[in-house]
């Protein structure tokens, strides 16, 4: 089944974030991320913070939409869509398309 | 050190965005976002982007004018539209409180310029009433100028700094808290919030090399004293040390101070004026 081109461009905008954050930290880890990268552990809370912003910014930039990463509901959840590359862009994709849902 | 070469200023010539965000007759391709850090020491002085709010009239316009003399490229916003021309300034028409046009705004300066060096948190409204007489709408007004637009443009300056881990950030305070000047319950409370997030920002914002501070102006002349009879404006001009009214130059004067690169050890610092 062909892959959703709006799936493909998020995986390309969560790595290209990650990388930058990589380059702006100096870690080659995040640098050579791909997607299957785990982040948890690899990230301090001023990483996450910057990839958060940076992310949100990429996908408003490239999509066109104002997404929160890191709102109340993504917080409570029992795995944190953080822990990984692919968990990310499932969060990712699962909030864009409730934003195109909500018309934004 | 050889030093790095920056944007060319993208002057718009007094280009004005007042319709639902930017209109881009940029020609110039924005530079590739390379993540990598900044040194303070290459922005030191020209080509500076700086980012003012409140730019239409008085200390904001003054400031807009000001920084874009001292070869910054500036980028202003108001609700009004402006009636002045200047090269290298672009003018953004919007509420300062409305998050989805503040970000808009701010995604055409990502666009644009890649990065963000100074943010001047100037608009501010204000309104003289006994507290028993204010208006629940006015507090309200009061509050989402004053505190939820400082916010907002905090935050996404700050999440713009961050990537070149440089950023000067300047927010408005003013006399009227410490002289519980009375008659200003609501805007003084408004500012003593600003004051009270400009010190808990200084540090939350540090590790990203952002600093943050605060200039607290005595009456200065603009419209926001318009209305202040002569009578009151020398009763608060006598609690001065130095007693006279404020005047613009005295604004950027401690401004100057902040933004300077070498300040890089100054933050969460608030100045007011006239030895108040």
């Amino acid at each position: 089944m062909a892959e959703d081109p709006i799936n493909t461009k998020i995986l390309s905008l969560v790595l290209q974030s990650v990388r930058e954050v990589g380059e702006n930290q100096g870690s080659d880890f995040l640098i050579n991320a791909d997607e299957t990268t785990a982040l948890l552990g690899m990230l301090d809370s001023i990483g996450t913070v910057y990839l958060i912003t940076i992310l949100e910014e990429t996908l408003a930039d490239e999509l066109g939409m104002q997404i929160t990463l890191a709102d109340e509901h993504a917080m409570n959840l029992e795995n944190s869509p953080f822990l990984t590359i692919a968990t990310l862009v499932r969060h990712v994709e699962t909030l864009v398309a409730k934003s195109k849902g909500a018309g934004h | 050190m050889a030093r790095k070469s920056l944007p060319v200023p993208l002057g718009s010539d007094g280009q004005e965005n007042c319709v639902d965000g930017a209109r881009s007759s940029l020609s110039t391709k924005p530079q590739l976002r390379s993540g990598l850090a900044q040194r303070s020491e290459e922005s030191n002085g020209q080509y500076q982007v700086v980012l003012i709010t409140g730019t239409r009239t008085g200390i904001g316009r003054y400031l807009a004018e000001y920084y874009v003399d001292k070869g910054c490229q500036v980028i202003g916003c108001s609700r009004g539209s402006i009636d002045y021309d200047l090269k290298n300034y672009r003018h953004f028409c919007l509420d300062v409180s409305d998050e989805v046009k503040v970000k808009q705004m701010f995604s055409e300066i990502r666009k644009a310029y890649n990065r963000l060096d100074v943010l001047i948190n100037n608009a501010g409204i204000a309104a003289t009433n006994h507290f028993l007489l204010t208006p629940i709408k006015t507090v309200r007004d009061i509050f989402a100028t004053n505190v939820i637009g400082t916010v907002i443009f905090c935050q996404e300056a700050a999440k713009l700094m961050q990537r070149r881990r440089y950023g000067r950030i300047v927010n408005f305070a003013t006399v009227a808290i410490p002289w519980k000047l009375e008659g200003e319950a609501i805007y003084a409370s408004s500012k003593a919030t600003v004051v009270s997030l400009t010190q808990i920002l200084a540090r939350e914002l540090a590790e990203f090399g952002i600093t943050v501070n605060a200039v607290g102006p005595t009456p200065v002349k603009t419209d926001i004293i318009r209305s202040v009879p002569q009578e009151k404006l020398d009763g608060l001009i006598s609690r001065q040390a130095i007693r006279r009214l404020g005047q613009f130059r005295d604004v950027s004067n401690v401004i100057d101070f902040f933004i300077q690169p070498e300040s890089d050890f100054v933050t969460g610092q608030v100045i007011f004026l006239g030895g108040v």
